[in-house]
């Protein structure tokens, strides 16, 4: 029997340990910790949507502006959404084919704007003009021989640019604005 | 300076709450009236004009159908109008990628492009969507709406519904 009261002892002891842990206090903190974490992740959402935001890019469409195995480049929203992207801005959006691809072009005609293009330099020099839709923009990778762009896929609608690319911020050798102007191939 | 400190505290629960409110609009669901009698009978849209804009029915969005942009026939979704980026338009989707579709009104079949899908109201009298503007990228389409929030006489959730013979998919 000695046993027995010493089990009820022991539990008894637990059970005002376990009674005397502030559980209040812990629960409460534990709350504070949470929403602060959830603030947090709430201003880095906002930020990221709606001022500037990283991106890694990569591919030859856009040499020699942007190199082929990557580049972090900081994108800003905020000329998307007002409207006010210009003709020579590189561009970030929604490929029109796939809208789970991002792909990066510069934008070369602006809605009204006739823009003249080569069908296919590898073919030679033959050349088409139109006229870009109200509400659409014609989009070219800087390497007009590798890239899928508005030559492919026609003129695509403003909504869906992400936003403009106007810094490299990586790799560092790279560091510095991403210009307006076309540098030839 | 009670009050100042009080303001103070008011405004930082105010912009915590703003925060916390754009976020799970943007992610996860948002609310929004519907305008114009392009989906009637579905939904019962308000005139433009105030105060008829308090009369319309209000929608609820998802935004979790973005993540992996998988949409099934006859869903309700709001996307972005391709000829005007700040105006966004709710209609239901008749065909998906690779589709053949029969344009009404004309005896002309065409097949949907990669990444786009074609769209119509319900109520095709008084409706501009993918019959006048053709077919559109579904990088534009901004949610999906599964049910009815408001008037309470008109709560409930937002069917499936497809147009019979119209499409096929092979």
């Amino acid at each position: 029997m000695a046993v027995g009261s010493r089990a009820v002892a022991w539990l008894a002891g637990a059970a005002r340990r376990i009674g005397s842990v502030p559980w209040r206090n812990i629960s409460a903190e534990a709350v504070d910790r949470t929403l602060l974490v959830v603030k947090a992740a709430c201003f880095a959402h906002v930020i990221n949507s709606y001022v500037v935001s990283l991106a890694l890019v990569r591919g030859p469409s856009m040499l020699p502006t942007m190199n082929l195995t990557g580049d972090i480049i900081a994108v800003d929203r905020v000329t998307a959404r007002w409207g006010t992207v210009a003709v020579g801005d590189v561009v970030l959006l929604r490929s029109p084919e796939n809208p789970r691809k991002t792909v990066t072009k510069r934008v070369l005609g602006l809605e009204g704007d006739a823009v003249t293009y080569i069908v296919d330099p590898h073919k030679g020099d033959a050349s088409k003009t139109l006229v870009v839709p109200k509400g659409y923009v014609w989009v070219q990778g800087d390497n007009i021989y590798d890239s899928r762009d508005s030559r492919q896929f026609g003129p695509v609608p403003y909504g869906l640019i992400q936003g403009r690319a106007f810094y490299r911020v990586w790799p560092p050798e790279g560091f510095g604005f991403i210009g307006q102007k076309v540098t030839s191939l | 300076m009670g009050t100042g400190n009080s303001l103070w505290l008011l405004t930082k629960k105010t912009l915590t709450g703003a925060l916390i409110g754009v976020t799970i609009s943007d992610r996860y669901v948002t609310a929004s009236p519907v305008r114009g009698s392009s989906m009637h009978p579905t939904f019962t849209g308000s005139s433009t004009s105030f105060p008829g804009s308090l009369k319309g029915d209000v929608i609820l969005v998802e935004r979790f159908c973005l993540q992996k942009y998988k949409f099934s026939h006859g869903d309700v979704i709001i996307f972005r109008t391709p000829t005007n980026q700040k105006q966004l338009f709710v209609k239901r989707l008749i065909a998906l990628p690779g589709d053949w579709i029969q344009v009404p009104e004309s005896s002309e079949i065409l097949q949907i492009p990669e990444g786009h899908c074609w769209v119509e109201g319900d109520n095709p009298a008084s409706s501009l969507d993918s019959r006048s503007f053709g077919p559109i990228p579904l990088g534009l389409v901004q949610g999906r709406v599964t049910h009815v929030i408001w008037p309470p006489q008109r709560i409930g959730q937002v069917e499936r519904k497809m147009p019979t013979g119209r499409i096929s998919p092979y």
